[in-house]
């Protein structure tokens, strides 16, 4: 059950991911990049990590894309890119496609080394997670959440300087 | 193979009891309306020339939804058109499976709890399902291609994810009484007293919570003070292009976040299936007084405290929406924003205050 639950999950997300990138329609994009984050959320979920899956759904499925759904539905976008600019996204894409696959590579190889040191039992559960939080990260924490205020109070300065023009 | 079985009948059990609710509550919604302004409202749908107060009018109106045809209109995008009303109805009626229904029931030296899925943040899970349920609503706006749907549907959106905010700053001063995310562990939390005499209920410890939730929630179902992203008299809403039981979907769906909203105020704030003073075995009256009663009367009370508390809280919701008029956009964003969410701060920061004396 498990190991079905699993590939149904990986073969959804994996697929969704290839057909954002593939559709040129960027509502269909956004919408299958929700389905991808949910199926990620699944799978959060089928590791014995609930709290890390509901949050992956609420922030990412939930809140940021409901966002982005929202200004594509406003702005109705062209499909596509305008061609002068094909080119210098080929070679600016591919760049950046190496760059990441070495990083991929990598960072599944340290995920490997982790996974046999820790004990599996104790990911998933907001009292462990919150606890870390406040002792072990406090100032990884502190400083995460001052950058993403910073990062709000500069687009309200933004949006109220639009309005004054 | 026996356990899922066990969940499996679970499962029908808990969507029966939701779907007979939804089509009563329809009734209920029709009957009170019709006091309201004074009529006598349906009445007329009989079997066998028996019409009792119009109690088979639920079954008329689905069977009219069912056998409407299916409209797609051809400027829409069509399977996008197609999925949006099951979208909103699965991600509502996905929610029924974190509300525990009562405490346990022991068959045969098997204790089954009266709830689907127990897991440790069951709050949440409900919490991130309805915020879900949001894209029923923008993709029926959007792929419908009709100015008006749209608007409904941005409308939708961003009241929703305005009172979201609300509705989950509101819930964390409830966590911090309860320490615990596990719906079943809050109710259960819920069942001892207060002094002695006055069973800890979160409406006792979290009144302004209760208010904010209330109203947030209010919010979230997006009936009449909040029905921007329907309001019939100007835009008519994300749903204009639907017809039969697609609409019809988007009807229960409304119905049936009146219905968890009710439930999730009876477990989170009065108790959830919790009557006062009664334990697994029987009543303890803080006077002294004792009545024990068997495992099965036990749970029949159990039971029928949730199911009365959400009844009353589903007849309370449907007064609500017929007694006030619609808010204006303005006034809609300024509670969520500029009331709601400082008065939720404030709670969270007064109860840690109170808690550390």
């Amino acid at each position: 059950m498990g190991h079905f639950l699993f590939f149904l999950l990986a073969i959804i997300c994996v697929g969704s991911v290839l057909g954002m990138i593939i559709s040129k329609n960027q509502a269909y994009n956004a919408l299958l990049l929700v389905l991808a984050f949910a199926s990620l959320g699944g799978l959060f979920g089928l590791l014995d990590a609930p709290f890390i899956a509901t949050v992956q759904i609420i922030i990412y499925a939930g809140a940021i894309m409901v966002l982005f759904i929202f200004v594509i539905m406003m702005i109705n976008l062209r499909l596509g890119l305008p061609p002068e600019k094909k080119k210098w996204t080929l070679y600016f894409s591919l760049g950046v496609a190496v760059v990441l696959i070495v990083e991929l590579i990598l960072s599944v190889k340290g995920a490997f080394s982790l996974f046999e040191n820790s004990s599996m039992e104790k990911i998933g559960g907001p009292t462990d997670l919150g606890r870390l939080l406040f002792t072990k990260y406090l100032y990884p924490f502190e400083i995460t959440s001052i950058l993403i205020i910073a990062a709000l109070v500069g687009a309200i300065v933004l949006v109220k300087k639009k309005e004054k023009e | 193979m026996i356990e899922i079985l066990i969940v499996f009948i679970k499962i029908i059990f808990a969507l029966i009891w939701l779907l007979t609710l939804t089509l009563y509550l329809t009734w209920v919604e029709r009957k009170e309306s019709a006091v309201i302004q004074d009529r006598i409202g349906a009445n007329r749908a009989s079997i066998l020339g028996i019409r009792i107060i119009g109690l088979f009018q639920p079954f008329a109106d689905a069977i009219k939804m069912i056998f409407k045809e299916d409209f797609t209109p051809s400027f829409s995008k069509k399977f996008l058109h197609d999925l949006a009303p099951f979208l909103s109805f699965f991600f509502v009626a996905i929610t029924i499976s974190a509300i525990p229904f009562g405490d346990f029931i022991s068959i045969g030296g098997k204790t089954i709890n009266l709830l689907i899925l127990d897991i440790n943040v069951g709050l949440l899970f409900v919490l991130a399902m309805l915020s879900l349920g949001i894209y029923g609503i923008l993709i029926a706006g959007w792929s419908s291609n009709n100015k008006f749907t749209l608007i409904g549907g941005l409308r939708g959106a961003a009241q929703l994810i305005s009172y979201e905010v609300a509705l989950g700053l509101s819930l964390i001063g409830l966590i911090m009484v309860y320490p615990s995310l596990n719906l079943s562990q809050i109710v259960h939390f819920q069942g001892e007293l207060l002094f002695g005499v006055v069973p800890k209920w979160g409406i006792f410890l979290q009144p302004l919570g209760f208010m904010i939730f209330f109203f947030a929630a209010l919010a979230e179902t997006k009936r009449v003070p909040f029905d921007l992203p329907e309001g019939e008299s100007e835009i008519i809403g994300f749903f204009t292009e639907y017809g039969g039981l697609k609409w019809g979907l988007f009807m229960m769906t409304d119905f049936m976040e009146v219905i968890i909203v009710s439930c999730l105020l009876t477990t989170l704030f009065f108790g959830g299936w919790q009557v006062p003073w009664l334990a697994t075995d029987g009543f303890h009256f803080p006077w002294g007084g004792e009545w024990l009663l068997s495992h099965w009367v036990v749970v029949l009370f159990q039971v029928a405290a949730f199911n009365i508390k959400v009844f009353f809280f589903s007849w309370l919701q449907v007064l609500i929406r017929w007694t006030y008029p619609r808010f204006r956009y303005d006034q809609l964003m300024d509670m969520g924003w500029k009331l709601l969410i400082p008065l939720s701060l404030v709670n969270i920061v007064g109860t840690g205050i109170l808690m550390s004396i």
